[in-house]
């Protein structure tokens, strides 16, 4: 029976992730709108555009391989499992065992590298000025990345997500530097992971500043569907993992009944679009930064994981 | 409360670290002033923590001097000698923003080993206090070698100072005599070197340092 419980939230899980990300990224781009004075997009707009897409016919160019064929799968399952791994509104998860946070980083890393090969597949220029840049970013980004999750592990003694949200519930924390450096090193990461606005702008087709849209420029129909839904997931899976780690309040714990997960579910999704507004917000308030300042941008990110691991070892040497 | 004591002494004497990493980082002069009056404000929080900790009313007077002098005195008046000056408002560096970054973690890991070895036996306050010092000063020194320009060399100076103070009100027992002491000649120091800027200024037309060496002949 309990198997069966376990199962079930997992499967829950899965489809919950699947399902609000699209729903996370119509309201991040109607918090926009709205902050610019305009009306913006109905809420259920990208799943709409989704669905559009799976209709279509793919158009492929000749020269294209079978890499090309398979990266929107590959992209979409490595980065749909990640998702899965991370607690959302309760930490008795089937697979938290696995449930690692090197291992989610492990996962994002290579959807990218999926993306960046398939972008270099047909040879155009835009793919590999897209692919190259992406690069880029990803040479700092994972490190920074890594950094902040060594934080963490030092702090809570594991990697292991569902622990280290019981930790940060239960009170014996403290007031830690570490954290709050890890924290700003997260959200400079998910910024430049998801091609928010300081890094890449996710709603025009510029050739000079575009990173993930030079990429996916040759993908159609159903592959650009699925690019695109992995895209939807990865924002959701950074914001939650946020969550998770920083604000873990309202976790359902392993085996608990009906009521805590719905409580849990109902604190995620109050979570979710904190964690939206605040994204939409900064982005209306700030500018894009040039494509050669983005190091600068990361490096600071970098540093920040490289301090707040220091600085815990001067607090774990009392 | 021990743990909360402990807590937010660390998370002061960090965020002096840290700020001193983001005077690393800037590369206008004003923001650079700006930060620096930062740097000074959370010397003079962390300063009166101690003072409360240790219940040793003189530190107030410190972090009182340290509020004053250094947060709003000192950014003023170099705020005014670079408008006075007429230099353009950009840092220069010797390396980059990004190699110097990296030199300063090394420099923080490095007082880190150091100190945690060396006062093994001591109060865990007090050698947190002094490891964050240690770098505090180091980053101050390393923004002290890496820059040309005159006036944000003095911001490493100064900053460096910081970090001495720091340091010297986490030991316990540093006489007041010796505080204010410290904190005029730090003033008079800013007095001599504003005055020398304006001197380099007049016979070099550029506060840039290298012009200095190649006065002296060093540099062909």
């Amino acid at each position: 029976m309990a198997v069966i419980l376990d199962f079930l939230v997992q499967g829950t899980q899965m489809l919950v992730v699947l399902l609000l990300s699209p729903l996370l990224v119509g309201f991040v781009r109607k918090v926009k709108a709205r902050l610019l004075r305009r009306r913006g997009p109905s809420l259920i707009q990208p799943y709409r555009d989704l669905l559009r897409l799976l209709r279509k016919e793919v158009v492929l160019a000749q020269n294209a391989s079978w890499l090309f064929r398979t990266a929107p799968y590959l992209m979409f399952a490595a980065t749909w499992v990640a998702a899965a791994l991370v607690p959302t509104f309760g930490t008795g998860l089937m697979f938290s065992w696995t449930a690692d946070l090197i291992a989610i980083a492990a996962l994002l890393g290579s959807a990218r590298f999926f993306l960046a090969l398939a972008g270099l597949d047909v040879g155009t220029s835009f793919g590999g000025l897209g692919a190259s840049r992406e690069m880029m970013v990803a040479t700092l980004a994972e490190p920074a990345m890594l950094m902040m999750i060594f934080t963490l592990a030092l702090i809570a003694g594991t990697t292991q997500l569902s622990t280290m949200a019981d930790l940060m519930l239960s009170s014996g924390v403290g007031v830690r530097v570490s954290l709050g450096l890890a924290l700003v090193a997260l959200v400079l990461v998910a910024l430049a992971e998801n091609g928010r606005i300081p890094v890449d702008n996710p709603a025009t087709h510029l050739e000079l500043t575009m990173i993930h849209e030079a990429m996916v420029l040759e993908y159609s129909g159903r592959h650009l569907a699925l690019v695109e839904l992995a895209r939807h997931l990865k924002l959701l899976l950074h914001i939650s993992l946020i969550a998770c780690v920083f604000v873990p309040w309202g976790l359902a714990a392993p085996g608990a009944g009906l009521v805590p997960h719905l409580v849990g579910f109902g604190a995620y999704l109050g979570k979710l679009a904190l964690g939206g507004f605040l994204l939409a917000f900064f982005e209306t308030s700030i500018a894009k930064m040039r494509i050669f300042r983005v190091p600068d941008f990361l490096g600071a990110a970098l540093m920040l994981g490289l301090l707040a691991t220091l600085l815990r070892f001067v607090s774990a040497g009392m | 409360m021990s743990g909360i004591v402990f807590d937010l002494a660390h998370l002061l004497a960090g965020g002096l670290v840290l700020m001193s990493f983001v005077l690393l980082y800037q590369d206008r002069l004003n923001a650079l002033l700006n930060v620096y009056g930062l740097h000074a404000f959370i010397l003079a929080l962390s300063v009166a923590w101690q003072a409360y900790i240790q219940s040793a009313p003189h530190l107030y007077v410190t972090a009182a001097i340290a509020l004053v002098f250094k947060a709003i005195l000192i950014p003023y008046a170099l705020y005014r000698i670079v408008q006075r000056l007429g230099i353009h408002r950009e840092v220069e560096t010797v390396v980059g923003i990004g190699p110097t970054m990296l030199a300063g973690i090394g420099l923080v890991g490095l007082s880190m080993v150091v100190m945690l070895r060396v006062t093994a036996g001591a109060d865990p306050l007090a050698r947190e206090d002094l490891a964050f010092a240690l770098s505090v000063l180091l980053l101050g020194l390393l923004m002290m070698v890496t820059r040309r320009n005159a006036v944000s060399q003095v911001i490493g100076f100064m900053s460096l100072e910081n970090g001495l103070i720091l340091a010297a009100a986490g030991a316990k027992g540093m006489p007041l005599v010796v505080e204010i002491s410290v904190a005029f000649s730090v003033l008079i120091a800013l007095i001599v070197i504003g005055v020398f800027l304006f001197r380099i200024r007049e016979r070099f037309d550029t506060v840039d340092i290298h012009a200095l060496d190649r006065f002296r002949g060093e540099q062909r």
